[in-house]
This record gives C-alpha cells, structure tokens and sequence, in this order.
C-alpha cells in the first residue's frame, strides 16, 4: 500500500509537485496519467527513495520513505522512465546481474517472470542494444520483478513503443496484478487510463482528478458531441465561430464540441453548418473519453488559477 | 502532381531485409500516415526518402529528384522534424529561427519579417527572446515544426512528433500541419497514437518490411471490419513475424 | 559478496565489449610512451666530440680510436689545454668533451684512480645523458678488455658533469612522468566516465532503488579499473625498460608500493568526479581538463617545478602526480631506496586516504 500526504517539490524556480496527497491500495493498478514535463518522473522518485521531497510524506506498506529507505530498496521494483538496460550486455547477463543484486537468481522467482520471459528467451544471447523497443521494455520488466517485489513502480514504460507493443505490455500487468503486486505506473497516454483500476491525472504538478477511470468520465459536466462532415479542417474552424460552442477539437475522424447543456441543439448546429456548404453532416452526443474530461480539467484548472 | 513516388523500394543490411519491395506515390498537400510497429522498417524507409541512405532496389523520386542521385536537392526540398532532435535548447526562439532559416538560406530580411508574422501566428511574441529549454514540451513541438517548414518545402517529414505532448496541445499541433497542408505542403508522418491516424488523408501499415494496407482511415476500417485505426494496426502487427529487432 | 563479484564481472563486459575503452585502455599508454619518448630523445649519431687528453698513454689512445671508430661520435678537435673546453661548448658544435687526468694509464695501475670526465651540454638533458651513457659504455668496454686478466684492478673514476643544467632537470623525466599521467587518466577518467554513463541511462536509479549498498556500489566500479591500471603499470615498465631502456635503479617492490598509492589517489579523484557530474561529456571534460592538464604541466613532468612563478609553485604541491613523479624519478633513475621517498609515500598515502573518504562520504544515497 502506497500512501502520499501533501508532496511538494521544487526544483530552483520550478514547482515540480505542488501538495499531493493520494493513496494506492493493496493489489491496485494505480496510473498517473499526464503529459510531458507535467512532474510523473519527479514523483516516482520521490516515491521509490530517490529523491527527498521539500514537504510531506510517503509510506510504502507502512515503512517510511526517508527513515526507512533500506528496507524500502527490498521490497519496491522500479522501471525507471529512460531505463535502457546495459546495453552491452545480453538479456541473459542482465537479467542475471539484476537477480544478483537483488540478492536472488532467476530460478527462485521464475514463476513470476515466466510468462514474460519465454517471450524474449530465443533471444538471450542477444545484446541489449539490439533489441527492438517492445523486447527492451520485457526485459527490463523482468529485471524490475525478478526479486519479487511488493510493489511496483513503473515510470513511463509504454513511451516511444508501438500500440501492439504497448496493449500487450497491458496484458502482462493485468497479469502480474493478479498475482498480487500493487502497481504504480505513469503514462501520457490517456487511452491507457481504462486499464487502471483508479487513476489521478496531472498537470504541471498538481492533480486534477483522482477516481476511477469510469467515474471520472461519468462525470463530465459538459455536453458533448461528435461531428463530422466531408471536409473536416474547414469544418473545426467553422465550429469554432459558432457561439455558444465552447471548445472544438479533433478526435481521430471527427471532431468533438462541448458547450453548456441546453445552450445548444443538435439540429441549430446542423443548420448553422449547412449554410457554410458543409455535406454529410453528422452529429452525435457522446460520452466523454479521458482526453475529452483531461482537456476539460486542465482548461478549469487554469482558468482557476487565473492564467491564459 | 505527385510529391513521392516509390517502386519495388528495397534496403537490405547484410542478408536482413529492413524495407522490403514497397511502393506508393503520394499528392501535393496530402497527409500521408507512415505507420508500423517498432522494427517494421520505417525509419529505414524514411531515410531512403530523405536522401540519408541509397536504397539496395527499387526506384524513387522526391519532390521531384531521384532519391539515388539527386540527394543534395532533396535535402534542400524538404523539412524535416523528429522527437529527439528539433531544435538547439542554448538558443532563444528567435535565434532559432533565424539559424534554421539561414541554413536554408532564405534571405535576411525576409527571415526579419516572417519571424515576426510566425511568433504571431503561434502566439509567442511576448517568449521570442526565451530560451527553447525553458519552454514548455508542447511549445517546442510546435516551434519546430514551425521551422521545418519556414523555408516553404515541398514536403515536411515528421517523426513521431507529438510523443508524450498532452491532449490540448497535441490537437492544436494538428491544425498546424492541417494548415501546412491545405498551403500545399505535403505532409508525410509517423505517429504511436492511432487516432491521429484518423487525421491522415491516407494511411499505410508497414509489417515487417513489407507494406501491408494503404488506404484512407475510413477504408480501412471498413476492410478490416474494425471501428477504430487501433483496431486495424493491431490485426496487421500482431500478425508481424519479426519481432526480435 | 556474490554481488560485488557480479556487478564486477559486468563491469568487466563493458570494458572489453567497447572496442574504443579497450584501444584507450591497452593502447593509449603505450602510445603515450612512444611519443614522449622520442619526442624526447633526439637523435644522437654522429654527435661531435672533443678531447683534452694530457696523460697521451696508450690507455687513453686505445679509448680514443675506440670513439673515433663508433658510429656515434665524431671527434672533431684534440685540445691544448683545459681551457678551450668552455670556448667548445660556447662555439656550439661540441656535444661532449672528453678530458683525461695525467698520467692516466699509470694512475689506473697504480693509484687506482685515473679520471675521465665527460662533460655535456646540459641544455639538452636528454641528449646528454644518452651520449655519456654510450662514451661511458665504450669506455668500460675498452677498460675490461685490456684488465681482462684481473678485473679487478680496474678503478676509473667516470665523472659525467653537465655543464649549464648541472643538476640533470628532466633527463628521464619522462618514463616517470607518463605514468603519473596514465594511472590518473585511466583511474580517474575511466571511472567517472563508467559512472556517469550509468547515471544517462538510467541503470544507476535502479541500482539505487535496490538493497545494494551504495558503498559497494562504488567499489566494485573502482576494483577493474584498479586491474587494469596495474597492468598498464607493467606495460609501461616493460616497455621502458626493455624499448627505451631506462632502466629501474632502484627497487622495484617500492616502486610497486609506490604506484599502488597513487593508483588509489586517482581512483578516488575519479570518484569525486563521478559524484559530482551526471554526464559522460562533463566527466571527461573535467577529468580531461581539471586532472590531466595539472598533470601534464604542473608535475614538473616537462617544466622544472623550480622555474615556476611562485603561485604555481605553490598549486603544484596538491597536484598528486608532481609527488608521484617524484618518488619514480628517486627510485627508478637515481636508484634511491625507499627511505628516500617517505615524504612522498606519506604524502601520497595522505592524500588517497583523505580523497577515499571523501568521496564515500560524498556518494549519493539518492539522485541528488
């Protein structure tokens, strides 16, 4: 169990983490989710005894980060975000030189790594370096489980690595989450939020939200819509001259609209479009996806905080 | 007018087959999705059409010129933006610009006043004297594509460019490259997130080496029976043999 | 214990895995060597000498067709008297003047002290004593020969004096002075290097987020470089001594100690370095600059301590290779014992123990 009171951290000018609190249960999937620079890497450091924080506490299972970092070093595994292994060594040898230090070898807790490793085992004798980013992302996995962790801190492990890569990384936590290992994990990509059991979203140091994934979406207070037509670019300026509309962007095939329920109606919309020449015009209400609800939270928190 | 065309293209390292006998031609300001899984030979492709590596097989012009050739005129037809490598983070926005500017040797004057009308466009003015390294992740992304494209190239090749960049940002980088577009740029890139593949005009799935789909979002969908660009990328590349690369 | 002999067997791997450490491991010192040496020695054919020979025995002749039949010496004058050897050397085409005592033949015999000096043009240091090695060679030759049935009555005295340089500044300087340098480029680089490249790819967080002990961590970085500064330390014996044949007078157990001292001194600057610097770029450029520069410079290596400004002087006394040097120049070319560099290995030995301690004590538990 991880628990966070009141973080914060600051780097010179910079405000890294500004008061976070959050708590991680037993055998949970807990994603921080958020962009680039937004303070995902600074955190897991904070958590996995590497860095000090300026104020605030964190215990893992009760022990505390700074008193009892010695015993906290034994029981986390970590994947840092721009881990890339000993590249000159083969996967055997890394694995095996990590299993050292953690004072155990591969046999003890192969059970664990099993489903993984017979992924990358043809290749064993292969140097790091010359495995593709979805390998290197396995193996360094195993090295972070190999001693049979508690818990598990992954800072950023789907980054730069390909969507069949990243929905099979997925898979093996789903796994791992069953064999009882309470995860941590950061991520920028929104679409991954589904595959926690809860997450906190972050922007530049401070969390906007943190629920399940499905609560956070359900509560999205705005009305939103999907739009298409036959020429899409013309077609987000146009939604954005129209009043009432509060924040028009794209989504993959189609654009999404929010705008204060009851302001507007579909078919005003429609006829607004019409007159600007657009053909095939459909739209349709939609429930918010996680992009939808962390554009929405980051633009309240700004506004909040009185910034452009 | 077609901007890239490519016949039977082939690069073998040693008796490895990273591109494997693709072909394709792409139109003036169309947005051309480059994607595959890591290892699919993408990045091997791209330098082909970038002029940075002589194909082992087939034939191929950009913009124009013979990619065997012809690779000092490519060079100078086309912008270029990656992940990693964007811009210099020691040098303030304008500075930038200017340098990249220079490099492709526009005039000076006319670096002057079009300097001012991009920080406009962008809404930098009041950081043109910032250093890149102290802006933002999203900014930077923006920026340098911004400068990619300064010297008016026929084409612009973009790495995975919004890696990591969060959702609003992300967005507001797509209405740029949709407006490089509709000035005729064509735009050719390659992206981990599948919903902008959506954005593409057409699409192309590379499987080991090979180009396994090229069509609109739309028709893929529809051939592969999936509602989602996710959906067909992952029926293509689970099905990938070589994956130890 | 199996992962400190794990975590060295993996260092190990990166040595001997990247072409370019092994080149600048195994190569780089002999390089070095190479290069200074000859940089150093000039070439000493045909030097011209002059001789003043008042006894005109047959000793003396014998010595003096055996020069003149040498490749390397041309004699070029037979003086009058001693006082044309000062106008010789000024003329500046003498590289060496030969002067006999009277009666030389009979003072061997008798007195059991006849005298030959060879005088040299102490300028170039390192000329000079290659040239009085190789007359004082054929000297000795001509002299066994001759008392070949009874050895030991030889007693000649012979006086080498350098005239202008009397005390024979860097004369072998080098030899000493390239293994201070290379102890301290592979120690010191090397293990910041090792260290900061653990910290870019990010292998050096989890090592810190694991039990291992930060302490351990450090030393099973330092012991296989510890290795191969040893065995670098062997190459450039064997070489010195067997390619440029400078020889080791003196013993060569304290200039093992000796050398082991200052190989902990280096590894514990390559530490600090390390503890301080988050990049291989900077760790190299500190190394490079902050250590090799002094190195080379200020260690009296290439110019005499003595002729510093004194502010120098002054820096010159923290640089751990001027007393390295001094110590192998003591031992190795003057043949001293090891009582004769006890300052040195005291202060050496100082300073390793205060560097060690220090960079323990500075070795991060965290990332900052």
């Amino acid at each position: 169990m991880i628990q966070v009171h009141n973080i914060s951290k600051s780097f010179d000018s910079l405000q890294a983490l500004d008061d976070l609190s959050f708590r991680v249960n037993e055998g949970e999937i807990f994603g921080i989710i958020g962009p680039d620079g937004a303070g995902k890497t600074t955190l897991f450091r904070i958590m996995t005894t590497l860095l000090l924080a300026d104020r605030g506490e964190i215990s893992l299972n009760s022990l505390d980060v700074v008193k009892d970092f010695r015993s906290i070093r034994k029981i986390i595994g970590y994947m840092p975000g721009k881990f890339s292994l000993y590249q000159d060594l083969t996967i055997e040898e890394n694995l095996n030189f990590f299993a050292t230090v953690f004072n155990t070898s591969i046999e003890e807790n192969y059970h664990l790594i099993k489903d993984i490793y017979v992924q990358i085992e043809p290749f064993k004798k292969r140097r790091a370096g010359a495995l593709s980013g979805g390998m290197k992302q396995k193996l360094a996995l195993c090295c972070a489980l190999i001693h049979y962790p508690k818990i598990l801190f992954l800072d950023e492990p789907t980054t730069g690595v390909d969507p069949v890569s990243r929905a099979e990384f997925w898979e093996m936590l789903l796994s791992l989450k069953e064999s009882g290992l309470t995860i941590a994990v950061s991520t920028p990509y929104m679409d991954e939020a589904g595959k926690c059991d809860r997450i906190a979203l972050i922007q530049k140091g401070r969390f906007l939200k943190i629920d399940t994934p499905d609560n956070i979406t359900d509560q999205f207070h705005l009305s939103l819509m999907s739009v298409k037509s036959d020429s899409m670019y013309p077609l987000l300026k146009d939604l954005r001259k129209i009043e009432g509309i509060d924040s028009c962007f794209s989504f993959g095939d189609s654009h999404h609209i929010t705008f204060q329920a009851n302001r507007l109606q579909k078919d005003e919309i429609e006829s607004i479009l019409r007159t600007k020449g657009h053909h095939n015009i459909d739209i349709q209400p939609i429930k918010a996806n996680m992009e939808d609800c962390f554009m929405d939270l980051a633009q309240s928190e700004e506004s909040l905080k009185g910034e452009p | 007018m077609t901007v890239i065309t490519a016949e039977n293209l082939t690069k073998r390292f040693g008796d490895f087959t990273a591109v494997n006998h693709i072909s394709f031609s792409i139109k003036r300001g169309e947005i051309f999705g480059f994607l595959g899984a890591n290892g699919a030979g993408k990045t091997s492709a791209m330098r082909m059409l970038c002029g940075l590596s002589i194909p082992t097989e087939g034939t191929g012009h950009v913009a124009g010129f013979d990619i065997y050739s012809q690779t000092e005129q490519i060079k100078k037809n086309i912008g270029y933006m990656s992940q990693r490598f964007s811009l210099y983070e020691d040098l303030t926005v304008k500075e930038n610009i200017r340098l990249f500017a220079g490099i492709y040797g526009i005039k000076s004057r006319e670096i002057a006043s079009r300097t001012d009308a991009l920080l406009q466009k962008l809404g930098f003015m009041s950081e043109r004297n910032t250093l890149v390294q102290r802006l933002p992740l999203g900014w930077k992304q923006k920026l340098s594509f911004s400068v990619a494209i300064f010297h008016e190239p026929k084409l612009v090749f973009l790495d995975e460019p919004t890696g990591g960049v969060d959702p609003a940002t992300r967005r507001q980088f797509w209405e740029l490259i949709y407006d490089a577009a509709e000035r005729g740029i064509t735009v050719f890139v390659t992206t981990h997130y599948m919903d902008e593949a959506e954005y593409c005009n057409r699409v192309s799935i590379m499987v080991d080496g090979r180009i396994e789909a090229l069509d609109s979002p739309r028709n893929l969908r529809e051939q592969f029976h999936s509602n989602s660009m996710d959906g067909v990328f992952q029926t293509l590349a689970r099905a990938a043999v070589r994956k130890g690369d | 214990m199996k992962q400190f002999i794990a975590f060295i067997k993996k260092e190990f791997h990166h040595i001997f895995r990247d072409t370019w450490t092994m080149v600048i491991l195994l190569l780089l010192p002999i390089l070095m060597l190479i290069l200074f040496g000859y940089a150093l020695s000039t070439e000493i054919k045909s030097v011209n000498i002059a001789i003043y020979d008042p006894s005109k025995d047959s000793l003396s002749e014998e010595i003096i067709r055996k020069l003149e039949s040498s490749e390397y010496f041309n004699i070029i004058r037979m003086l009058d008297s001693p006082f044309q050897i000062e106008e010789e050397f000024q003329a500046g085409n003498t590289g060496m003047v030969l002067v006999f005592c009277e009666n030389f033949y009979k003072n061997t015999l008798s007195k059991g002290d006849a005298q030959i000096q060879l005088l040299t043009d102490g300028s170039d240091p390192n000329t000079a004593v290659t040239i009085t090695n190789y007359a004082s060679g054929i000297i000795k030759s001509v002299m066994r020969k001759s008392f070949a049935s009874n050895p030991d009555a030889i007693r000649v005295n012979i006086i080498t004096k350098l005239i202008y340089n009397p005390e024979m500044k860097s004369a072998y300087n080098f030899v000493p002075g390239v293994m201070g340098m290379v102890i301290m480029l592979i120690c010191a680089m090397m293990t910041s290097i090792s260290i900061a490249r653990e910290k870019e790819t990010g292998t050096m967080e989890i090592l810190l987020a694991s039990p291992m002990k930060p302490l351990l961590i450090i030393l099973s970085k330092a012991v296989p470089y510890f290795f191969l500064s040893c065995i670098n330390l062997l190459t450039i014996l064997l070489f010195s001594v067997f390619l440029l044949k400078v020889p080791i007078a003196g013993s060569l157990i304290a200039l093992l100690t000796v050398s082991l001292v200052y190989i902990f001194v280096s590894l514990a600057i390559g530490l600090l370095i390390s503890s301080i610097t988050s990049s291989q770029l900077v760790a190299l450029l500190l190394s490079g600059m902050a250590l090799m520069m002094p190195a080379i410079y200020l260690s009296g290596m290439i110019f005499p301590i003595e002729n510093m400004p004194r502010g120098l002087q002054i820096v010159a006394q923290i640089i751990p290779a001027k007393w390295y040097i001094v110590a192998a120049r003591n031992i190795m070319i003057k043949g001293l014992g090891f009582s004769s560099i006890l300052k040195e290995f005291a202060v050496l030995s100082g300073m390793a123990l205060i560097l060690i301690t220090i960079s323990f004590k500075k070795f991060k538990l965290r990332l900052e």
